[in-house]
This record gives C-alpha cells, structure tokens and sequence, in this order.
C-alpha cells in the first residue's frame, strides 16, 4: 500500500503541474486573474512530492522486498541509516528525490515571495510547473522508483559499500538542494522575459533564491570533497571527475549570477546577461544530471548505463534550455540596458569578476566533454585530467582571487578615489608569503608558490571593507561578502598548502616496523581481525609520534559480502597544523602490509574555507532578508 | 543587444545537442584496444622464475614463429583456471612463454605442480616492470606475438575455452 501511495501522489502531482502550467497560458493571454489559484496548486503539489519521497523513505526503511528498488539496492542487514540513506542511493530514488525539491522550491517560491510584480509570480510558477511535468514524466514512464516485484524476494542485493558512510546521508540532498533551487531563478527568468519586466524588482526577489541555492550547493560540494577525501582512500580533495564538474559548473555560473544580480537589483544594469546567466545555471544543473544520469561519462561515479533514460533526459534538457534560449533571442531586444557606469568602478569589477568566472565555466564543461566529443570523432579514447584543469583554470582563479580584494572597495558608478592606496598592507603581505616560501621551500611550482601569496594578500584585503566605518552597524550584507571573501583565501591556503608540501610513503612493512613520513615516526604496532555489522575486515594499529605524545591511528579494509566488494577505511588523524591520513591495505606473501601514509600540512583549511564561503552566504541572506521584512512590515497582512 | 549575440546562445545549444545526441546514439566501445597492437615488443631481459625454467627476453620472442607470452602470478585465482586452456593449446601446437609478475620461486613451483605447465620459458618480473612496459595493467592477460617480435594481439582477462578458436586464428594470422 505504502508504494503505491508514494505513485498516486506522484500522478495526482503530475496532473496538477499541467494544469499549474496551462493556467499560466490562460492567465498571461487573457486577464484572467489566476495568481491565488496558482500559488494554490503549487503548494499542493510540492506537498504531493513530500507524500511520494515520505513513501519511498518509508519503504526503505521497512526493508519492503516487494519493492523492486529496495531489492536492487538495500538489505535487511544493513544499518538502520542506511537503508533510509540508501533511498536516493540510486537512480531512481534521486531522481524522485529530484522532483520533490523542484516542486517543494515551487511550492516554498508561491508561498514567499513578496516582490515579484504578480504576472511575472504567475508566469514563473507557470514555468516551475512546466519543469517539474518534465521530470514526472522521467519518473513515472522511464524511472518508476515504486515498481513493485512479483514475487518479492526474500532479500535484497545490498547497497554499494562505498555509500554506506554518514557522508551519503548528507552530501547528496545538499547538493540537490543547491541544485534544483536553481531551478527558481531559472522560472523568474524565463517568467521575466515572458512578461518583459526585467528590473531590479525582479533582481531583488530573485537574489535569496540565489543566494540559498548557492549555499547549499557550496556546503554540498565542500562536503561531496570531504567524503572522496577520506572515504575513497586516496588522499585527494578533488579529482575532476566528470560528476565532480557537474556540480562545480553550477556553481560556477550561480557564483557569477550572485554577483550580477547586485548590479541589476542596485543599478538597473545588466539586464540581458544576468537573465542569461540565471538560465544558465539551472541550465548547468540539468546537464549535470543528464551526464551523470545517462552514463554517457565514465566516472568514477560508476553509474549504469541506460541509452533510454539518457534519451529522456536529453529531450527534457533540449525542450527546456532551448525554449528558454529561445525566449531569451527573441525577447533579448526589448532589454534596455540600465544607467551608464564609467571605467573605474564596483560595476566593472562586477563584469570582470563575471567574464573570468564564466571563461573559468567554459573551461571546465569543454575539459568535461572534450573526452565524449573526440571518440565520437575518431573513436580515440582519452581523459582529461588535472593537469589541464589545474594549468588552465587555476592561473585565471588565481587572478580572479586577485581582483576579489580590489572589486568592494570601489563604488557604483564612478570611483574617483584612490582606492588602491588602501591596498598597500594587503600587497605588502602577499610579496612577504612569497618571499618566506622561496626562503622556505626554494623548490615548490609556480601555482602553489602564487596561491599562497594571493592567499596572503586575499585574507588581509577582504576584510578592508569593515575598515574605516563602525563594523557594527555595516550591513549583515556586507558581513557575508567579508565571510565568503576571507573563506575564498582560507581554502586556497589550504590548496596550496597540500599542493606544495604533502609527503607520502606508500611501503610493505611487518609488524613492529616503523616509517617515517614528514615529521611524523609511524610505527605498525598491530593488525588484528575485526567485523561490523555487514562485513568483516582487518584493523591495523598505527602508532604515530613527532617527538612528544603518541597517536594511534586504525585504519581498516573491509570485505563486504552483498554486493561483495573491498573497502579501504583510511583513518585520519587531525592535528591544528595538518591531517596525517593512514590507509592499510592487503597482506603481502612476505608477512607484511602495505601501509600507506600522507602527512597533508594544513589541508584542512579546503573544507573550512568552503564552510566559511557558505557561512558568508547565509549570513548574506539573512541580512536581505530581514531587511526586506522592515522594510514591509505588512508582509503578514498581505497573505493571510 | 546585438541579433547575433541574442542567438549565439540558443546556437551553441544546438550544436551541443547534436553532439550529444549523435554520442548516445553510437555507444562507446568499453573494450580499450591495446595500444602496442602492430609494434615490436619492448626491448627487456628477465631472470628465470624457476632454476629449472629457461628465463625470457625480447629476444628470444623473435624466432621465425609465432608465440604467445602470458602475463601470470601464482597468486592470480583466474589465472589457475586460465592455465588449463594454455595447456590445451599448447597440445594445438602453441608455443607459449610466460612472465610471473611478483611471485616467488616456491609459490610458482607449487602453481606450476599442482595446475600443470604449458610454459616454454618464464621470466620473473619481480617489480611488474616488464608488464608495465607491455601496456598490461592486470594478470592474466597474454599477447600473440609473431617471428619478427611484433605485438599482434592483446588479450585482457583470462584465456577461457571458448576464446581458444580465436587464438588459434590469431596466431595463425600471425604467422
């Protein structure tokens, strides 16, 4: 019963998209007043795709064998948070899980937002339904998550051990969150070109929705590279992966759009390229999925292959984008463009700060797909890996982190003063990191080296525009950018950091051997048989020691039996100047183990620095927001 | 805003799109061909596995006739039911040398007793130098190789019994 719950819901949800939809069509081509009851049925649905995904965590969690997803992805052996977990584990759990966030943000977007003139509310929701209808269609002919089995099966076949960690309970949903969020400043977009009312209105009621997407979706990926840090096993933060650029290129164009929007919303300008970039984005979500969901990618995200879906997919990404492309060449005319700006202003660095971060975009999704394009050409297989990414896109980061100092010290419009003058102590800092690396580490590259100078220079400059006025009474606004800015030089330390001076042993050792790795004395103390509620494993006792105090590190390998497969469990161990990360692996014929060490100094300082760029974005948020509600005070009036 | 510059978007779309569409219509081909295929075998000499086992070099591959070089260990589980099918064709009239890849003499005299030898020489690649050179990422695989030293084919996995009409028609290519 339950299953089949979650599916009505899913159809009754469906059916109300279309008609969310047609009643748009009705209501922009006649005069029909149609914006309560719009907002209505987009409340219902979003609470209709809650019922579905509740049924399908529900189904999960009661190990229900009669379930064809459970049986393909789940086990009654498994941990309790697992199997709920183990619900968007798959494809067509998150694809459902999907839906409900495009429709909840729907639904969350008709309840909320005060600004938008009402055609353009209607138009957007109109367009949110439309998006959603697609991705049912998806779910209910291509990717039905309720399919029953008959005969159910006695047990299921388990869930890919790589996934059984905390991190699978969080990272995904955060990430869809960032992701499909995006899909509300897409639907203004395209709801504003619709009704042609491109103004700083609408820049104001589009920028929280922005603003929230790119928060999760910075929080989603930070904690997406934490997980491949130290559940892959491999000592890495970040491998260009084909699905880990499918969420940086949202990111990427959300970041540009954050930042062009301010200057839609404060001066009436930019118009057509901040409509664009707000198509773009989502844009960027979809095709996302579509590479990660149709397979077309080898990935280390081993997802399987299906022809159809990818098919599906695709028409869903080409009726989309192109309509809203479409749209955008068609109406892109009427734009006028608003109030001038001169050379030498906040403006300007808006527009270069946007121009590197969209060729840093184009440079990522041409690397992603270069691979696709050249064996469909000549059928020669190639990856494209680090060492273009890193070469190509990191020299333009580093110049954007550059200009992210000079950008808020100038003013809208014209800048007369001599601002760079306040850049002195900032410039000063940064000459002072190179010289200590040269003095330091005459021999590390040329990235790592500029990274940690830029890095200097950022930390100091971004905090420049709390300097010469009270703190205290700057905007909570302000406060953000601050937070996110300083976030920026806090990850790229730790970046540079790991690139220049990690050091690794990799060595067969027995028992009672010791290695040594940067500063540390690793010592083997033990290996000893261990087991879990789903599997059995080895556990190795490391015992590390720099000269004072020992730390006993345990790392694991695992052998689960449903799906049989092996898993190293690295163990870490954090210290305030760095992580010492410890990965044992097999038996060797001689009595030893391959033990494998990384002393990674200041690494932490990645994920930190993403969490504080997120932090600065809420607190951006919280500020808009509660500055939009002193403003009207009668918000509460308005709707009830 | 310019006409051409309104359009490029939605044009860039389309070109994309039939990218992709063309790409999900011809599936890639998930076998990697082996990129050694037509050339010389890499140059190397290796010690014998076993004192009482001839060693191997590339040299002793260019002979006039066709051989197969095997790239095996003791402790590859495919590879005890592979040796069965080397035996086979062997007894077809298949010359064929192997490389063990880390392994010890004990080891590989014990697998060598209790699965059989179809081995003419074995070399011991004790650090996988050789296999890498080879382009070989994983035991078993084995190479068809003709009189002149010339890599003719790369067979990834191991050699099961259906596969062996095949490799009876590579090395008689191969000839």
């Amino acid at each position: 019963m339950i299953a089949e719950t979650g599916l009505a819901a899913l159809w009754l949800a469906a059916a109300l998209a279309a008609l969310q939809f047609v009643l748009m069509v009705l209501a922009l081509s006649t005069d029909v007043e149609a914006g309560r009851t719009i907002r209505s049925i987009a409340v219902v649905q979003g609470a209709l795709t809650v019922i579905a995904f509740a049924a399908l965590l529900l189904v999960f969690a009661r190990s229900d064998m009669s379930v064809a997803l459970v049986v393909e992805n789940s086990h009654t052996a498994k941990p309790f948070i697992y199997k709920v977990a183990g619900a968007w584990g798959n494809h067509e759990g998150s694809m459902l899980m999907w839906v409900t966030i495009l429709s909840v943000a729907g639904a969350a977007f008709a309840l909320l937002s005060r600004r938008t003139s009402e055609r353009t509310l209607v138009a957007a929701l109109g367009a949110q339904a439309a998006l959603a209808l697609g991705f049912y269609a998806f779910l209910l002919i291509a990717s039905n998550p309720f399919a029953r089995l008959f005969p159910a099966a006695a047990e299921g076949r388990g869930l890919n051990p790589l996934l059984q960690d905390p991190g699978l309970a969080f990272h995904p949903p955060t990430l869809y969150v960032g992701y499909v969020g995006l899909s509300v400043a897409f639907s203004l977009a395209v709801g504003a070109l619709l009704t042609g009312e491109v103004d700083s209105r609408l820049a104001r009621a589009m920028r929280p929705w922005v603003l929230g997407a790119w928060i999760f979706l910075t929080l989603g990926i930070t904690a997406g590279s934490y997980w491949a840090y130290y559940e892959l096993g491999w000592g890495g933060y970040w491998f260009w992966d084909p699905v880990e650029n499918a969420s940086l290129m949202p990111w990427l164009a959300a970041t540009a759009l954050l930042h062009s929007i301010n200057v839609l919303a404060a001066r009436g300008a930019l118009k057509a390229w901040t409509m664009m970039l707000a198509v773009i984005a989502f844009s960027m979500s979809m095709v996302g999925t579509f590479l990660v969901r149709s397979g077309i990618l080898t990935s280390v995200h081993a997802f399987a292959i299906d022809p159809e879906r990818g098919t599906f997919l695709l028409a869903l990404l080409a009726i989309y984008v192109g309509a809203a492309f479409t749209l955008f060449a068609l109406r892109g005319a009427t734009l006028k463009e608003g109030a001038p700006f001169e050379l030498v202003s906040r403006e300007t660095g808006l527009v270069i700060n946007n121009l590197l971060l969209s060729v840093i975009l184009g440079i990522v999704f041409l690397g992603t797909l270069y691979p696709l394009f050249v064996e469909a050409v000549s059928g020669e297989k190639l990856s494209v890996g680090a060492p273009y990414f890193n070469s190509v896109a990191g020299p333009l980061a580093l110049l954007l982190a550059a200009l992210i100092g000079v950008g808020p010290l100038l003013k809208w419009r014209s800048e007369s003063r001599p601002v760079f003058k306040s850049l002195t102590v900032p410039a000063l800092l940064g000459v002072t990191a190179l010289v200590i690396t040269f003095i330091v580490a005459p021999d590390v590259g040329i990235l790592p080296r500029l990274g940690l100078t830029v890095a200097a220079y950022l930390a100091s400059a971004s905090i420049l525009p709390l300097i010469g006025r009270n703190p205290l009474r700057a905007p909570l606004a302000t406060w953000g950018m601050v937070f996110a800015h300083f976030g920026i030089a806090v990850a790229l330390t730790g970046m540079a950091m790991n690139a220049a001076f990690t050091s690794e042993r990799l060595a067969v050792i027995k028992t009672g051997e010791t290695l040594s790795v940067g500063p540390w004395t690793v010592v083997l103390h033990d290996v000893a048989p261990t087991a879990g509620k789903n599997w059995t494993g080895i556990e190795g006792e490391l015992r590390a020691t720099r000269g004072q105090g020992i730390v006993v590190l345990s790392p694991q390998t695992r052998y689960f039996s449903n799906p049989p497969m092996e898993t190293n469990e690295s163990a870490i161990g954090t210290f305030w100047n760095g992580q010492l990360y410890t990965v044992i692996g097999k038996p060797d014929p001689s009595g030893g183990w391959q033990v494998r060490v990384w002393w990674k100094p200041f690494v932490t300082l990645i994920w930190a620095g993403g969490a504080l760029i997120a932090f600065g974005g809420a607190l951006a948020l919280l500020g808009r927001v509660w500055r939009r509600r002193r403003r009207e005070p009668n918000w509460r009036e308005r709707y009830a | 805003m310019s006409r051409a510059g309104r359009f490029a978007p939605l044009i860039l779309l389309v070109l994309l799109l039939a990218g992709l569409v063309w790409r999900l219509a011809t599936p890639a081909d998930t076998n990697v061909s082996s990129k050694l295929e037509g050339k010389a075998v890499p140059a190397f000499t290796l010690p014998p596995a076993l004192p009482s086992k001839l060693a191997l070099a590339s040299a002793d591959l260019a002979t006039g006739k066709p051989r197969i070089v095997n790239v095996f260990a003791s402790w590859c589980v495919p590879c005890i039911t592979e040796v069965h099918v080397l035996q086979d064709l062997r007894s077809k009239g298949v010359t064929i040398d192997g490389i063990a890849v880390r392994d010890t003499p004990e080891d590989l005299a014990d697998f060598l007793a209790r699965n059989g030898d179809p081995y003419e020489r074995i070399g011991s690649d004790a650090q996988s130098r050789v296999q890498i050179a080879l382009g070989s990422s994983g035991v078993p695989e084995s190479f068809v190789i003709d009189g002149r030293g010339i890599i003719r084919y790369q067979h990834i996995g191991p050699i099961a019994a259906s596969d062996v009409p095949m490799i009876l028609w590579k090395v008689e290519q191969a000839r």
